[in-house]
């Protein structure tokens, strides 16, 4: 089967000379969760940026190269970036939750696509919050501003939200770090859940996490992917000394 | 390594000043500098007390609420009402805002949302610049541009097509008059209200607004529904802000307002707000009774009327930006 999404040559520079990515190549598979790590400032964020067009955000970034997904380079000429963004879903490190009320957060993008109108709306609301393990905490102020959820509860709140636009791939950037352990639990159990429906790929600098959650690992150095492959190939037999130091604990 | 004659040793301390000494000067240079501190502060208190003390005189013999809602302004019958002059500068204001508001909130939304780093390194400080023009050059450049256009083009073509509506139907042929005091007020609140607004759109979470993206959102969208209502109390703090600068500008506004002390009812009639009255008349006709102390009640009105709109915008701008750290 064809890798969901595929990256070739892909080169990102900050303001001209700084060179976050060197010349990445990899292949991403089909419903399993990805993980990327690497230690702090190693490009593992700036790599998750790249599958979404997030990166065009940043004043000054330059990208060469291809990302496909499903086998379409998602920065060739015409790609419009809404389709790319909501084929492939965010999960941020913080959660922000929009100003509006907890049912709306998860409607916005329903109704900003124009999938889902009346009672259909109601019903795919109830769906994504229960996949996103929240449905019985706010099932009775579902009116209230998503403000006044707790930070755990935010979070879940975003996977609602960002699920609501049917993506297939859920990019998750260091989704746990800001939460405590037991919120930070609850996602991940919704990621080992999620990865049967949707290709997930994570950022994390928590080597534990990785272990726990990976079934394919991609292991970055200086802009550089040092070593990739199936998880239990990199864990158990690391082909790279840099992987092997970075396991260990050596950096 | 130590250096030889340094060391930490009584011989050491005994060459440099006493502690005390040292202590001293430190406690001396703050009060130093707490008294310049406090010095505006003091004057801005005074300020308010001698002009209390000045409008006295009339407080005694006109209830303030008789002068505030008098619509007669004839100092030589002893007559002081306010009300042509509070609802001039009300007019003068609201239309300039109006004028103001929807372009300065475009360009503050393009300023933050749409324009490249590079553009917006430009263009923020020539709108900085604007504000530095002298009040009075915008005086000249209205009399001599708007007012006659208003007078020439404006005025007679709204006049032939939409002549009985109210407000804009008005007798002044002039071309002085609250539009043009309006207009000439509009451009110059402009560079600062875009400013505010362009303070409070860019404290908006970079995170929240990819929040928005990351679902496939246009920048249109992202704008629509989660910067400006996110941002809606700053913004509308930020309007009252711009209001309260307008409500005191002076100079350009005296030269092409028109300055008659009556009830305007239409855009193109002419109107007398107080810093004008004020800036107009006082040091002249001191000889009337109760002339100057009427002034300095008028002064007073416009200074509390400031004071008001100013502390509000300015608690809540601030709890806005706090909210959003």
């Amino acid at each position: 089967m064809q890798p969901h999404i595929q990256i070739r040559n892909l080169n990102v520079f900050y303001n001209r000379d700084q060179q976050a990515l060197k010349n990445v190549n990899l292949e991403i598979p089909h419903n399993q969760i990805t993980v990327i790590m690497g230690p702090s400032g190693c490009g593992k964020t700036t790599l998750l940026k790249s599958m979404n067009r997030f990166l065009e955000l940043t004043d000054g970034s330059q990208i060469s190269g291809q990302v496909l997904i499903d086998g379409e380079d998602i920065y060739a000429t015409g790609m419009d970036v809404t389709e790319i963004r909501k084929k492939a879903g965010l999960l941020a490190q913080h959660p922000y939750p929009l100003p509006m009320s907890i049912f709306d957060n998860v409607a916005f993008g329903l109704r900003i696509h124009q999938m889902k109108k009346g009672r259909h709306l109601e019903y795919a609301v109830q769906h994504y919050l229960e996949a996103a393990g929240l449905w019985t905490e706010v099932k009775d102020r579902l009116h209230q501003p998503a403000t006044r959820l707790s930070i755990g509860q935010q979070q879940r709140l975003c996977l609602a939200r960002g699920l609501a636009v049917e993506p297939e791939i859920l990019l998750a950037d260091e989704a746990t770090s800001a939460l405590d352990p037991i919120s930070a639990q609850h996602i991940e159990e919704r990621l080992v859940d999620l990865k049967k429906e949707y290709t997930v790929v994570l950022v994390t600098h928590i080597l534990r996490q990785a272990k726990r959650l990976a079934d394919y690992v991609i292991f970055m150095y200086l802009g550089e992917v040092v070593e990739c492959g199936p998880a239990i190939q990199v864990f158990d037999h690391p082909q790279q000394e840099r992987t092997r130091a970075y396991l260990e604990g050596r950096f | 390594m130590k250096l030889p004659g340094f060391e930490n040793s009584r011989e050491g301390w005994k060459q440099r000043s006493s502690l005390e000494f040292r202590h001293r000067i430190d406690k001396f240079a703050g009060r130093l500098f707490f008294v310049f501190s406090i010095i505006p502060v003091f004057l801005a208190i005074a300020i308010l007390v001698m002009m209390i003390y000045k409008s006295w005189p009339i407080m005694k013999t006109h209830p303030l609420w008789q002068m505030l809602t008098g619509q007669v302004w004839k100092p030589d019958d002893g007559l002081f009402g306010f009300l042509p002059f509070i609802a001039g500068t009300a007019w003068v204001t609201l239309v300039a805002l109006f004028l103001a508001v929807p372009p300065c909130l475009l360009t503050s939304i393009f300023l933050s949302e749409y324009a490249s780093h590079s553009l917006r390194a430009f263009m923020k400080p020539l709108l900085d610049i604007l504000a530095a023009i002298p009040s009075v050059v915008y005086g000249v450049w209205g009399t001599i541009a708007i007012v006659p256009f208003i007078q020439n083009k404006l005025q007679p073509f709204i006049h032939q097509h939409l002549g009985t509506l109210p407000f804009i139907n008005s007798n002044n042929p002039t071309g002085f008059g609250i539009l043009s005091g309006a207009i000439v007020l509009a451009i110059m609140v402009a560079p600062f209200i875009i400013a505010v607004l362009y303070e409070i759109l860019s404290n908006i979470p970079e995170g929240l607004k990819e929040a928005s993206l990351a679902m496939g959102t246009t920048r249109l969208q992202t704008v629509r529904w989660v910067v400006i209502p996110q941002a809606l109390p700053g913004i509308i703090a930020g309007i009252v802000l711009g209001a309260s600068r307008a409500l005191g500008e002076t100079m350009a506004v005296l030269m092409v307002v028109g300055n008659v002390a009556q009830m305007p009812h239409s855009i193109f009639d002419a109107a007398y707000p107080l810093p004008a009255l004020i800036a107009n008349n006082y040091g002249e006709m001191m000889s009337i009774p109760l002339y100057d102390s009427a002034l300095m009640t008028a002064a007073l009105i416009l200074l509390v009327i400031i004071l008001i709109f100013n502390i509000t915008s300015t608690l809540a701008l601030q709890h806005v930006l706090e909210r959003n750290i």
